[in-house]
């Protein structure tokens, strides 16, 4: 493995503005570290706003408890749709590409200025839109605003800065990996969490572009500039925008999963050309997944709709299934080098479940794989899709890969953050190791009561189905199960909040000593580099558990996929 | 996290070979189900479409009520003529805010072209507990041939979010014995 603390020095025109973490050894660009901080408490503040709004909703739904009038019930959708789809997830990630831009290359940042400006239009469009929903009655347009459903101005408004801002930060991201290398910060090639990241990175720069296509025009049509704006044109273009900005969560959240899996378990990838090509695979075929939000609309051929809907050949989803065995594979390698060698599943069983960072990726690599992801492939499949477009069934497909998936991994990457971004110790440990299995217990259900209640037909977006009078009893049991797992999903985000905040407000400011927060004091980050080619092709150390898991994944896979089709086969001919 | 060693292009290992093709394989069947389905299977997504507005669809809809109505029905307290067209013809559904208009009467087994289309917002076609659902755009005449295979009373929900009244756009169709 490379060396760990490269002795480059920092170029002289550069302010000598650096700390040296104690713990990882990596250089921290002082301005690196204070647009971390301001990112990740901005992406806070909206996972507080959008978790009010989301417990309030869930006992909306909750049939039995009907909480919220029509009109609160609709302006908080909207709203709990920017502050978590968007603002959260995209706050979080612009911290994540300032991180990886330059800590993980030892790099400085190039751009702080530029990423400053960007940060602040971000800041502004996110509170803005909140602003907006919130007071303006005319914008309880649904987070789609699905043309020619009119919304304020305003509201395209802070969309477009929104999205400028992030593009801003984007842009740093290549100039700090650009003059990093010219500055030969590091030699060969860059870690892999950075090529993921990258990949985050070129996804969202398209993503974003689509975006100003799609609400630009909107804008101006909402000033009357433009009398008319086609549905279907802006429907084309807003899911061009909206669903590879999930991919872009997608990619990110790889990437922390292999830096959570070295932070924890102290992995090396089993094979770096596997896993780049994986990323790769995303690049080139992510985006024809825009198509699945268009699969019954009108004036689009089978044709258009069967290539795009299949990532050309799902080659995508091959991606996802290439890491589905890596990350796990290459935990187990590790594992087993340390000893754990007993049966197929000896390994697991002694990882360390007291870590949150452990137990967040493990329940977010089950939730993302078993649940978001077998259902998103299912749901996306052209025909299926008329079973499923707009009930239920669709949220439950995207609270496993964004809530259970993206969030939990971002929630677990933050305590690690913590102790060595904002450099306070971690406090409320005990409630650190409970965080993550709390809430993905609590997504887990909100997914299933969703993905339940769908098959039944309930409508999403829909504050009381009862008005349909059709709806079988038994929704009644599904509701409920979804508005159990909103509560404790909520704990869990109280829990989230609270440690951070408690662990961010109160005592000194105190540098790292260790990389584990509660499972031990040594540093696997460190022993990932002593894994020798010899352990890694060990015979013993063969990840033969992590292959029968994901055989049995793709069984399960292979059940609901045609159980689908089978289901489709009941219903009235169409054509 | 980690820079990797300076030559990381390496061979697969057995495992992973295994896997990725089981994978890729997987990925090759679940691409051949659609194209398959297609033409051997009854539920298609139906994609015949014309250009309209809301002025002629609405005329379209008027002039159908007006030559085919058997009846009147109630939803929500509001009186709605209940319509059947002839086996193998033309039947319109319009959408607007908060209205499916008007109820329609089919025959079990029969063939019909259902024609929706919206005169305002985008909605949702949601036909329960059949559970077939359809978007409807205003200035699209989306055109699903279908044929009802079960009787009895059926509910059209709207499920695309269409401003505060919504969930409140109910419609019907009711399927008779031929």
């Amino acid at each position: 493995m490379a060396a760990l603390a490269p002795t480059t020095p920092w170029t002289s025109s550069a302010k000598d503005d650096y700390r040296v973490c104690g713990v990882t050894t990596l250089k921290v660009d002082m301005h690196t570290e204070r647009l971390i901080i301001a990112n990740a408490v901005m992406a806070v503040v909206c996972l507080v706003l959008g978790g009010i709004a989301a417990l309030l909703i869930a006992l909306t739904r909750w049939q039995a408890i009907h909480l919220l009038d029509a009109t609160w019930f609709y302006r908080l959708l909207t709203l709990h749709g920017i502050d978590m789809l968007v603002a959260w997830i995209v706050f979080f990630e612009m911290a994540g590409l300032h991180f990886g831009s330059t800590a993980l290359l030892n790099a400085r940042h190039a751009a702080p200025k530029l990423a400053w400006t960007g940060f602040g239009m971000m800041m502004v469009g996110g509170l803005m839109a909140n602003f907006v929903v919130l007071l303006d009655p005319q914008s309880t347009v649904a987070f789609t605003a699905y043309v020619p459903l009119k919304a304020h101005p305003l509201f395209y408004l802070s969309y477009i800065l929104f999205a400028v801002g992030a593009l801003i930060t984007v842009i740093t991201f290549f100039i700090n990996i650009v003059v990093a290398k010219r500055e030969k910060r590091f030699e060969g090639s860059m870690p892999l969490a950075v090529f993921g990241l990258m990949t985050a990175a070129i996804l969202a720069t398209y993503t974003l572009l689509e975006g100003a296509i799609a609400i630009v025009p909107a804008f101006l049509w909402s000033l009357g500039v433009f009398p008319n704006y086609d549905p279907g044109i802006y429907r084309n273009f807003f899911w061009g925008f909206g669903h590879p900005a999930q991919q872009v969560n997608l990619a990110a959240m790889v990437s922390i999963w292999y830096m959570l899996a070295q932070m924890t378990v102290g992995i090396r990838p089993l094979n770096e050309k596997f896993s780049r090509f994986a990323f790769i695979l995303y690049l080139f075929f992510i985006n024809l997944g825009s198509a699945h939000h268009l699969l019954v609309d009108p004036g689009l051929s089978f044709a258009w709709k069967a290539v795009n809907t299949s990532y050309a050949m799902y080659l995508a989803v091959l991606g996802s299934m290439m890491h589905a065995f890596s990350i796990p594979a290459a935990m187990e390698v590790a594992l087993r080098a340390k000893g754990y060698n007993k049966g197929l599943f000896g390994w697991l069983r002694n990882g360390p479940w007291n870590e949150p960072g452990f137990s967040a990726l493990v329940m977010s690599m089950i939730l993302f794989g078993w649940i978001g992801g077998v259902t998103g492939v299912t749901i996306g499949t052209e025909q299926i899709n008329m079973l499923v477009h707009n009930t239920l069934r669709l949220p439950g497909h995207f609270h496993a890969t964004v809530v259970g998936g993206t969030t939990l991994a971002f929630m677990g990457f933050t305590y690690y953050v913590i102790p060595l971004i904002f450099r306070k110790e971690l406090k409320l440990k005990k409630w650190a190791v409970w965080q993550p299995y709390v809430y993905g217990v609590g997504s887990a259900l909100v997914s299933l009561g969703m993905i339940t209640s769908g098959l039944q037909g309930v409508a999403r977006r829909n504050w009381d189905i009862t008005f349909a009078g059709v709806v079988p009893g038994t929704v009644n049991l599904t509701l409920a199960v979804f508005g159990i797992g909103a509560i404790i999903a909520v704990i869990g985000g109280i829990m989230y909040v609270t440690i951070v905040l408690t662990s961010i407000l109160t005592g000194p400011r105190k540098e790292a000593e260790g990389l584990l927060l509660v499972s031990g004091t040594n540093n696997p980050l460190l022993d990932s580099t002593k894994l020798t080619d010899h352990q890694m092709e060990d015979k013993q150390n063969q990840p033969k558990g992590t292959l029968v898991l994901v055989f049995a994944f793709l069984v399960w896979f292979a059940v609901y996929y045609l159980s689908n089709w089978w289901l489709l086969g009941r219903t009235w001919f169409i054509k | 996290m980690l820079a990797p060693e300076k030559i990381w292009w390496k061979p697969l290992g057995r495992m992973e070979k295994t896997w990725l093709t089981v994978a890729f394989v997987w990925c090759v069947f679940l691409t051949l189900m659609m194209p398959l389905w297609y033409f051997m299977g009854k539920q298609n997504v139906p994609t015949e479409t014309y250009r309209t507005t809301s002025t002629d669809f609405a005329a379209k809809v008027n002039a159908f009520v007006e030559q085919y109505k058997v009846g009147e029905d109630t939803i929500n307290g509001i009186t709605l003529p209940v319509v059947e067209a002839p086996a193998g013809g033309d039947v319109y559904l319009r959408a607007s805010t908060w209205q499916w208009y008007p109820i329609l009467q089919l025959r079990k087994g029969e063939e019909y072209r259902l024609h929706i289309s919206s005169l305002d917002l985008q909605h949702g076609f949601s036909l329960q507990p059949v559970n077939i659902n359809l978007q409807v755009l205003p200035g699209y005449d989306y055109v699903a041939t279908i044929v009802p295979t079960s009787t009895g009373e059926f509910t059209i929900v709207c499920n695309e979010f269409c401003s505060l009244g919504h969930h409140t756009m109910i419609g019907k169709i009711i399927v008779k014995e031929k």
